[in-house]
């Protein structure tokens, strides 16, 4: 029964898309450009109706859309919220999103919420624990998820293993796919002194169902050294374009997201970043061979 | 040494709390690392609260207000990821939070925005079409029940709560000095506010726990003799406030529902 609506399923395509931003909602119906599908953030949309449900009915009609959580606390020490699941349940059921993905972080705990992504040690306990939430996501969603990669700007004494080794053991324990976000990669690794190039390497791509791409700001840490910081405020920078490219020739043409979520321009600007995303997969779909 | 979640939302909470132990950099330090999240935290939720309440935000100023935000989201984090509740304790708040005293009709201003956002948000529904309304006779008509819509909401204050509003929201007209009732409702996504003539509350009250118009109208009209009834309908109906009627059946006796 799982296994048959999976095969119906429409999958994200292997071309760019957007984060859906209310300001676009004309643009996206008219002068859409290379973009082929949009990604929304469940929890704006977990209400009884008004203007944004009836943006995203009218959108759905014409895109594929990626239904991305930033509220369940998948890394948190208490258990999932029933209440939250349950409200992602019928989200997930009334818009029937071709994928649905969320983050190796945590944002409640003790009953309040934080609205933030708050970091995980890279524990067996704190594995287990996740193995379990992202179980009991799928079993109700009554389908795979994909997890994104998170930054992060400390690390913690207790861990045990890597980042991509915490990862990829969720993946397989789970059967959960991977949302790479390259420009967390280039984040976080700025932050640790970690080579990104290292870290795609080492990643498990072909658990990848999905990239994202995003813009950060640039601070100092209590040492004066650069600190980077995901705030997808602004254009994809240089380093991580070099980095997505590289990604792309270790997995060909993935499904490609422009995250830009604060200060969000005009849609010409967004639609050209996406351009230059479609443009390198295209370049290098010509010359992949396959993953190793 | 492991970091437990309370311990990190303390030091979250409060910025003259230590990062907790436990936590580590390449090079050592840790505070403007952690403050990466502090700074998260708070500037996000103190946005959202600036979004919800744009006229709080105007009587009080862009400076009190995010200071203000800062305490009210430390005393009051949101109970769940939808932050369009996060909000909903500022009426309380504001009558609690002695800085603003001296502005006693806050918090009646406060539960307005969030009124208009749960309108924002809330189901939608037609409206009442002029060919049902034409179609009844004016009796059969206050005999009827009248469908209260789920975006309709309404308040009652001791201050000139709609004036208020529409002169720091639109920018337009001077408020009376005068209690002022007030309904949001919506047409199709845009809530929007109009003053109430005085006992349109009560007599929506009673309308949505389901009394026919001549009844409602009639208990409304015993406790204020001032009650203008024609008014107070031709805004209902028009408002979008109403989603349906329920006549009366003459033949049957029994009235036909309808799910509003």
């Amino acid at each position: 029964m799982l296994d048959d609506r999976r095969a119906l399923e429409i999958v994200l395509p292997k071309e760019p898309g957007v984060g859906f931003k209310h300001l676009h909602f004309e643009d996206l119906l008219n002068d859409r450009g290379c973009v082929s599908w949009l990604e929304i953030h469940a929890e704006n949309y977990m209400s009884d109706g008004g203007r944004k449900i009836a943006q995203l009915n009218r959108l759905r009609q014409d895109f594929p859309i990626s239904c991305h959580g930033v509220g369940l606390s998948i890394g948190g020490e208490n258990p999932l919220s029933k209440d939250h699941l349950n409200r992602l349940e019928a989200l997930v059921s009334w818009l029937e999103p071709a994928s649905f993905s969320e983050h190796l972080a945590w944002s409640s705990h003790g009953g309040s919420y934080f609205n933030d992504l708050l970091p995980v040690p890279y524990t067996k306990a704190a594995l287990q624990r996740v193995c379990e939430h992202i179980d009991e996501v799928q079993n109700i969603l009554g389908r795979t998820m994909l997890l994104e990669n998170p930054s992060t700007y400390l690390v913690f004494e207790e861990s045990e293993m890597t980042e991509i080794e915490f990862i990829s053991d969720i993946s397989r324990r789970t059967g959960c796919g991977l949302l790479l976000d390259v420009n967390n990669v280039f984040v976080s690794s700025t932050n640790h002194s970690v080579n990104p190039y290292w870290y795609i390497d080492e990643f498990p791509l072909h658990s990848v169902g999905e990239i994202h791409l995003g813009g950060h700001a640039e601070d100092s840490d209590d040492e004066g050294a650069l600190l980077l910081i995901d705030n997808h405020g602004s254009e994809v920078a240089e380093p991580v374009w070099d980095l997505y490219e590289h990604v792309l020739r270790g997995a060909g043409a993935l499904p490609t997201l422009i995250e830009w979520d604060s200060d969000v321009p005009e849609w010409k600007i967004l639609e050209a970043e996406a351009d230059r995303a479609f443009r390198l997969m295209n370049i290098v779909q010509d010359e992949y061979v396959g993953l190793p | 040494m492991s970091v437990c979640h309370s311990e990190f939302i303390d030091a979250l909470l409060d910025p003259q709390k230590p990062v907790p132990n436990g936590l580590a950099s390449r090079n050592g330090g840790t505070a403007k690392r952690f403050a990466v999240y502090r700074n998260k935290f708070a500037v996000s939720l103190t946005e959202a609260l600036e979004a919800q309440f744009p006229v709080i935000r105007k009587l009080v100023g862009d400076e009190f207000f995010k200071a203000m935000a800062g305490v009210y989201l430390r005393r009051h984090p949101p109970e769940s990821p939808i932050l369009s509740k996060f909000g909903n304790r500022m009426p309380e708040f504001l009558s609690d939070f002695e800085p603003v005293e001296h502005l006693p009709y806050l918090p009646d201003v406060a539960r307005l925005e969030t009124l208009i956002r749960e309108s924002f948000y809330s189901k939608d529904s037609s409206s009442i079409s002029n060919e049902t309304l034409r179609s009844l006779r004016p009796a059969d008509f206050l005999e009827s029940r009248i469908i209260i819509a789920p975006s309709a909401r309404t308040i009652q204050s001791r201050f000139p709560i709609f004036g208020i509003w529409r002169a720091n929201a639109r920018g337009e007209g001077n408020p009376t000095n005068r209690p002022e009732e007030a309904l949001v409702a919506r047409r199709q996504f845009d809530p929007e506010l109009y003053l109430l003539p005085d006992g349109g509350c009560e007599f929506m009250r009673l309308l949505a726990s389901g009394h026919r118009v001549s009844e409602a109208a009639d208990l409304a009209a015993a406790r204020r003799p001032d009650f203008k009834l024609d008014q107070i309908l031709a805004l209902v109906l028009s408002s979008g406030a109403a989603t349906e009627l329920e006549p009366i059946k003459h033949n049957s006796g029994e009235r036909t529902l309808k799910c509003g």
